[in-house]
């Protein structure tokens, strides 16, 4: 019995057209979507591009009917449609993959996929729904293992669950929101490729948002460019250069050109990290006999599909996690990773989600801009007589210096946007000297100027002598700030090249194990 | 000797049989509840109020059985109370928890009065050591048919969550309310309703401790065993199988102290009554490591956030 057969006559399994006019939708005085026309083709596969809060999420939203725009229309297919609430999209087959995944970690992917259709029967007989799957799965370019609990699947196959999981309920118009950011260059290349062609096959309509122009140019047909809840333009990609994308989507904002690379003094330390073993949550050693030097004045980019110890490592290096066996020595002295040790070793860090894990999100800016200093002077006399005028004279002073865009000293952290966040981290991290800088993920989430604002700084630090480790799940952006690059796979280092003339595919192989 | 020790033996099984059946039905309760990522506390105060509706409904009524049932409505009515305080924004399912204990337990107090003189008609318990010609294994397996139920209803639970739809949902809710969302389902209405059934077996629970063993009512009838049924469901990993295995341990280990005293070891009484506490505290040591029981921790529960 094929999934046709299973599925209401009334739903199509042809991608539809869908075209929005219009569509205004406001926030108090915020105006999220400004008049904003976009057409999908049917059978199109097509690109969303933007900047942060330029109003991708919001349009997807009026589409998906978490928001009720004020103003415009939906045509699905030539026809209008009223989408009033997420189960209209659905059972209109228009269908979202979300940038966080909407699985359940502890059921099975078999569990999921019979969970998320409406019509599951109030008993179910596995026998049965197991040998509908197996069928459905047969007629679909991509697998995953259905007897394994979501929480034990690497990133990809979870990617490539939440789309079968759209495809398994019927919808065949697919809108993704940045679904290649966990997923190594391989398996993006992979799903995206996949996806086109059913697109060109007429099974399935994609938009995408993205903001990756690689991916874009190698897998888009169209593209329609956000900015400030506006549509500034569009048009077919091929057509477009990426430079002509990348000024609408920027518009007039001034972008920092990116530190050049200077030979550094040679006067820092090094780090060195000697048969590290961190075990992860589950007890297993998540990096397992990690062996690396960093020199003074170098970044070493750790590439690596997520999940083969990079989090363990980062947080092993930066106390948050106890380090099961192994040395790491800065100048030849054993470092731990201790709150004095960092500061005699003047050892910095910017974590990955630093709202998670470099900041108490409660606290104000200016006490999470104190946390390198808060116990020494001019903020602390006698080791623990807090005064908060010279924590908030510090926190006035770099925000200033590091344009953090924060309505006051004492605003919660938490009520900064991520861009934000991560610059007033980079304030407290960097406004010192610093001998070790280990880095991870960034970039991650945030705008053009942002990030090009973030890399320059982390190019600074090593243009003054910092050993820099960055972990990064954007090979790109290893590529452009690394002078040597480590490839991370089963918590040991897999291949160590220098960066001048690294090798994309190369690294993609020894990424996958190979 | 060996006599001894048969007899010891023979009383810990009757006391693991009985005693463990309203630890059985209010972790069974609860297992449900947290399993849709909710934590009840309240069930110590549904146990006691179930215990006193039981029997004041046994009494009136002549009908433990009704009585039984009186207890299962007054503990969903708990139950619903705190699935329904619970909805409310910035509300913290342990706090109303606790409220819901005290509580529970202060209308049980306030009500009972006039029923702690009268004698109400207990359940009857099945003979099933008619085989036998000992007289203590005769009245060790002298077992309340709620006994069965338990194991009936915790068999059907750890089905249920496999196999039926309502089972994938209460998965669902438990481990990823944005999961649950995205597919149309109402978190709060699932959690609301598992609150309720969950109080229902609590409330049958106390039901046992009225009219069937202790089987009287009285204010110290419970003496913390919703609270410890609480942790039972951590120690055995939200699984309602465990759960049976674990009241029974318990059960078990808190006959320890009646049945020495019965074959006349005296000394040490305090230390074996103590044995159920200390018994778990060790298991819970030796057996659970933190990170095993996180990863079948349901992912909502508010401790595991």
């Amino acid at each position: 019995m094929s999934v046709a057969q299973m599925l209401p006559p009334a739903v199509t399994t042809k991608g539809p057209s869908l075209e929005t006019i219009g569509m205004t939708k406001v926030f108090g005085s915020l105006v999220a979507l400004n008049d904003v026309s976009i057409k999908v083709p049917a059978g199109s596969f097509h690109a969303l591009l933007g900047e942060n809060g330029a109003g991708k999420s919001t349009l997807v939203k009026c589409i998906m009917g978490f928001y009720i725009p004020d103003k415009g229309a939906l045509k699905l297919d030539g026809q209008e449609v009223a989408v009033h609430n997420p189960r209209d999209a659905q059972a209109l087959g228009i269908g979202m993959v979300y940038q966080h995944f909407t699985l359940v970690p502890s059921l099975t992917a078999a569990e999921n996929l019979v969970a998320s259709r409406a019509d599951a029967p109030a008993v179910i007989n596995w026998r049965k729904e197991r040998r509908e799957l197996e069928t459905f799965l047969d007629r679909m370019p991509f697998r995953v293992p259905l007897d394994r609990p979501v929480s034990s699947l690497a990133a990809g196959e979870k990617q490539k669950l939440e789309i079968l999981k759209l495809l398994y309920l019927n919808q065949r118009f697919l809108i993704l929101d940045e679904p290649t950011s966990v997923l190594t260059p391989g398996e993006a290349d992979e799903i995206l490729g996949l996806l086109r062609d059913m697109a060109h096959r007429g099974e399935i309509t994609v938009a995408m948002i993205s903001h990756k122009f690689r991916e874009v140019e190698a897998f888009c047909d169209d593209v329609s460019v956000l900015r400030r809840g506006a549509k500034v333009g569009g048009g077919k990609v091929g057509v477009l250069t990426t430079r002509e994308m990348a000024a609408m989507m920027i518009g007039d904002a001034v972008i920092r050109q990116s530190a050049a690379r200077v030979d550094p003094p040679r006067i820092g330390a090094s780090l060195e990290i000697a048969g590290l073993f961190v075990e992860n949550d589950e007890g297993r050693d998540a990096v397992a006999g990690f062996d690396l030097k960093i020199k003074s004045g170098e970044i070493v980019g750790i590439a690596g599909v997520s999940g083969n110890g990079q989090s363990e490592l980062v947080e092993a290096l930066s106390g948050q996690r106890p380090i099961k066996m192994g040395q790491v020595l800065i100048n030849d002295q054993d470092f731990e990773p201790k709150r004095d040790h960092f500061y005699r070793f003047k050892v910095f860090g910017l974590p990955e989600e630093p709202l998670k894990n470099a900041t108490v999100p409660t606290m104000s800016v200016a006490e999470n801009m104190a946390f390198r200093s808060f116990d020494k002077p001019p903020i602390a006399s006698m080791k623990w007589w807090l005064s908060p005028e010279p924590m908030r004279a510090q926190a006035r002073d770099l925000i200033a210096r590091y344009n953090v865009k924060t309505p006051t000293p004492d605003t919660p952290i938490r009520d900064l946007s991520g861009g934000n966040v991560q610059r007033a981290v980079l304030a407290r991290e960097l406004s010192v000297d610093v001998d070790v800088l280990i880095v991870a993920n960034p970039c991650f989430g945030l705008d053009f100027v942002s990030v090009a604002d973030i890399r320059a700084q982390i190019m600074d630090q090593r243009n003054r002598g910092a050993a820099v480790l960055l972990v990064s799940e954007d090979l790109d952006e290893i590529l452009e700030l690394s002078d040597r690059i480590a490839v991370i796979s089963e918590g040991k280092v897999a291949y160590l090249t220098p960066a001048a003339g690294a090798d994309r595919t190369t690294i993609g192989r020894y990424m996958a194990g190979h | 000797m060996n006599d001894g020790l048969a007899t010891v033996l023979i009383a810990m099984l009757g006391g693991a049989i009985r005693v463990s059946t309203p630890f059985m039905f209010v972790a069974l309760g609860e297992c449900l509840t947290e399993k849709s990522g909710r934590v009840n506390l309240g069930l110590e105060g549904t146990l006691v109020l179930g215990a006193m509706v039981a029997y004041a409904a046994s009494y009136h009524t002549g009908s433990p059985w009704a009585g039984v049932f009186a207890a299962g409505v007054a503990g969903s009515a708990l139950g619903a109370m705190h699935g329904s305080i619970c909805k409310l924004p910035k509300v913290n399912d342990v706090a109303v928890g606790i409220a819901m204990m005290l509580f529970g337990t202060g209308v049980a107090f306030f009500f009972g009065k006039p029923y702690i003189q009268p004698t109400a008609p207990r359940l009857p318990s099945l003979p099933l050591g008619g085989w036998s010609d000992s007289s203590s294994l005769k009245s060790a397996l002298d077992v309340n048919p709620l006994f069965f139920v338990g194991i009936v209803i915790a068999i059907v639970m750890a089905w249920a969550l496999r196999n039926t739809r309502w089972g994938l949902v209460v998965r669902t809710v438990g481990d990823s309310a944005a999961a649950a969302r995205a597919m149309g389902i109402s978190v709060d209405l699932v959690r609301f309703l598992t609150t309720t059934v969950g109080g229902f077996l609590a409330g049958v629970g106390g039901a046992f401790l009225s009219l069937s063993y202790p089987g009287s009512w009285n204010q110290g009838l419970s003496s913390g065993q919703g609270l410890m049924a609480v942790a039972l469901v951590i120690f055995a990993r939200w699984n309602p199988m465990r759960c049976v295995i674990a009241a029974l341990l318990f059960g078990g280990a808190g006959a320890i102290g009646p049945a020495l005293q019965s074959v006349g070891i005296t000394q040490g009484y305090y230390f074996f009554n103590a044995a159920p506490y200390i018994l778990t505290l060790v298991i819970m040591i030796a057996t659970s490591s933190a990170k095993r029981s996180a990863r079948d921790m349901p992912g909502e529960l508010s401790m595991a956030r």
